[in-house]
């Protein structure tokens, strides 16, 4: 495989345990790496049957979790070297984004104002701002579904709160510095809220529970309070 | 109709299985038993398979009514369990009665105890797993810890026999001080050497603020070569992370799923039911192994696991045989009936 920048020119095979190798391809964080690491997780899963218990793509590196009494270490490292060698880069098809519709400010929104005057802007400017680039979503974390977008632009990277929030909803849309995500469960935080979904991002009782993935990319799209209750009471399939 | 019905909940009662394995790369942790050893065990007691779900009790405080007769097994740390104000043995299946209460009075050794239960809990699977995780709110209960006045079912099957096993050498020994194994990486390139030798050689002890997440060790300050964060990576139980502050993280069952601090080291498997044992000041010394070693201690452990459950298994009429249909594997389970 080609060198370019900050990928490795052959990965890095770190230990983790005597149940996980993490395989490392660069070191910064990019969607060109990122298009690696989606291809190498694909290629992964494709490989092995139940001598793996999960693979995990993070910004750039990969978690292979597996079972030791299944595969010794050196046939599992054989096995990812040898993909590693044979591995082929497969496109992004950016035309599949994920719309993400949002209510921005308000009392779904709180914070939109800090993150205006922060950053000397209106509030339609931060609207239009945030609605009009697409995110890739890296890796979830954090919680259950939580994403690590990247690509929030410059103009209005916020820090976070000072006082974190001991109750954010399910589906506040947030700014902390110079990244964006979306809450998947009520929980505390110290987000700039600036808008909410009504999108359940993780649904446990959903055939399939996960609305995000590693490697997709999302947009987000304003909508009015009024299709926000709409939406709300459609997805709550009341 | 409900079996069993919660009286007091002690500090932290959920109920856990072997973990949640499949959506961490969503953000999900994996959850389960802190010690699955005791788990698994308890549930070879019990005549139920490895992974069932179990009531985990930490500290303590927990009381139960039975609704029902039942079979049960209670392994893990030893939390002075009794029926009906009778000490009980543990690590061997116990006979319950309509109407027995089984109360944990006060900690003796080790910090979590395990109670399953013949024919495993009626509680619906959450993404394959019955785990609680109390941070996505899913699992267990309603996603929460138990409470007084929660009633459950435990599910109907053949009751096994009441039998005391031979199992004493499988038996673990928690102690206020520990010796863990651990194997290197995957940041110990990002420490000092320095630090690297003092993290081997000096006493840590497991301090208040620790938790089902992660235990927050005190003592040598370990120095990195350029600050504690990384890019974010994946991270799971045993890891030791060490944030700025220089103070260990050993990451527990709810672990969150990746993190961005340096890990110096990993906990071997083989130690994971002495780590999930060790309670508030405690401490812990650290020793390196190889990969192999751990590999060797581990698949070792899996095998005595195994033979414990095929002696309890056989003694009850119960054998297991893998055939071949079609080219298929199965793993088919046959039991003698009383005709």
């Amino acid at each position: 495989m080609n060198g370019c920048g900050y990928m490795y020119n052959q990965f890095k095979y770190l230990t983790a345990g005597d149940k996980a190798i993490i395989i490392e391809v660069g070191d910064s964080i990019n969607e060109k790496i990122n298009r690696v690491i989606i291809s190498l997780e694909k290629e992964i899963n494709n490989s092995f049957n139940d001598e793996l218990l999960e693979v995990i793509p993070t910004y750039r590196s990969i978690m292979i979790q597996y079972n030791p009494v299944k595969i010794t270490y050196m046939e599992l490292l054989n096995k990812l070297k040898s993909i590693e060698t044979n591995l082929k880069i497969t496109e992004n098809k950016t035309n599949k984004v994920i719309v993400i519709p949002v209510v921005y400010g308000g009392e779904y929104g709180p914070d939109i104002g800090n993150v205006a005057q922060y950053n000397n802007l209106s509030i339609k400017d931060v609207i239009k701002i945030h609605s009009s680039t697409k995110y890739l979503i890296y890796m979830l974390g954090f919680t259950a579904g939580f994403p690590y977008l990247g690509g929030l632009d410059k103009r209005i990277h916020t820090p976070r709160l000072e006082r974190p929030r001991i109750k954010i909803e399910a589906g506040s849309i947030g700014i902390a510095n110079n990244q964006t995500g979306i809450y998947p469960v009520d929980s505390p935080g110290g987000w700039q809220i600036i808008g909410k979904t009504p999108l359940k991002i993780f649904n446990q009782n959903s055939e399939n529970p996960f609305l995000l993935e590693p490697g997709k990319y999302i947009r987000f799209k304003p909508i009015s309070e009024r299709r926000f209750l709409q939406l709300k009471i459609e997805e709550e399939g009341v | 109709m409900y079996s069993l019905e919660i009286i007091n909940s002690g500090l932290l009662t959920t109920i856990q299985d072997c973990g949640r394995y499949g959506y961490q790369k969503y953000g999900v942790p994996v959850s389960g038993a802190m010690d699955k050893y005791s788990l698994r065990l308890a549930n070879v007691l019990a005549g139920n398979k490895e992974c069932e779900a179990c009531i985990e009790v930490t500290f303590g405080g927990l009381k139960i009514k039975f609704n029902e007769d039942c079979i049960i097994a209670i392994t893990g740390g030893n939390l002075l369990p009794k029926i009906n104000g009778k000490e009980v043995s543990m690590w061997t299946s116990l006979k319950i009665n309509k109407n027995d209460t089984l109360e944990f009075c006060r900690l003796i050794s080790g910090l979590r105890s395990y109670i399953s239960f013949c024919g495993g809990l009626d509680l619906p699977d959450v993404l394959n797993s019955k785990s609680t995780d109390l941070k996505s709110k899913i699992g267990g209960l309603n996603g929460r810890k138990l409470v007084k006045g929660d009633k459950i079912k435990i599910n109907n099957s053949s009751l096994i026999k009441v039998t005391k096993y031979p199992i004493e050498k499988y038996i673990p020994k928690y102690k206020n001080e520990i010796t863990l194994n651990i194997i290197l990486g995957p940041q110990n390139h990002l420490f000092k050497n320095s630090s690297i030798v003092k993290f081997l050689n000096s006493k840590y002890e497991v301090t208040n603020e620790s938790d089902r997440m992660g235990y927050r060790l005190s003592g040598a300050e370990l120095e990195h070569l350029q600050g504690a964060d990384i890019i974010s990576d994946g991270v799971s139980y045993g890891a030791v992370q060490v944030p700025g502050n220089g103070q260990p993280i050993i990451m527990m069952s709810d672990s969150q799923t990746t993190g961005g601090y340096a890990k110096i080291a990993y906990v071997a498997s083989c130690d994971f039911h002495l780590l999930a044992q060790a309670k508030p000041n405690d401490k812990i010394t650290f020793k390196e192994i190889t990969l192999e070693d751990a590999h060797f201690k581990y698949i070792k452990m899996e095998k005595a696991l195994k033979s414990i459950k095929k002696m309890i298994d056989c003694d009850n009429g119960i054998h297991e045989y893998k055939i071949t249909v079609n080219k298929k594997q199965y793993q088919v389970k046959v039991e003698e009936i009383d005709m």
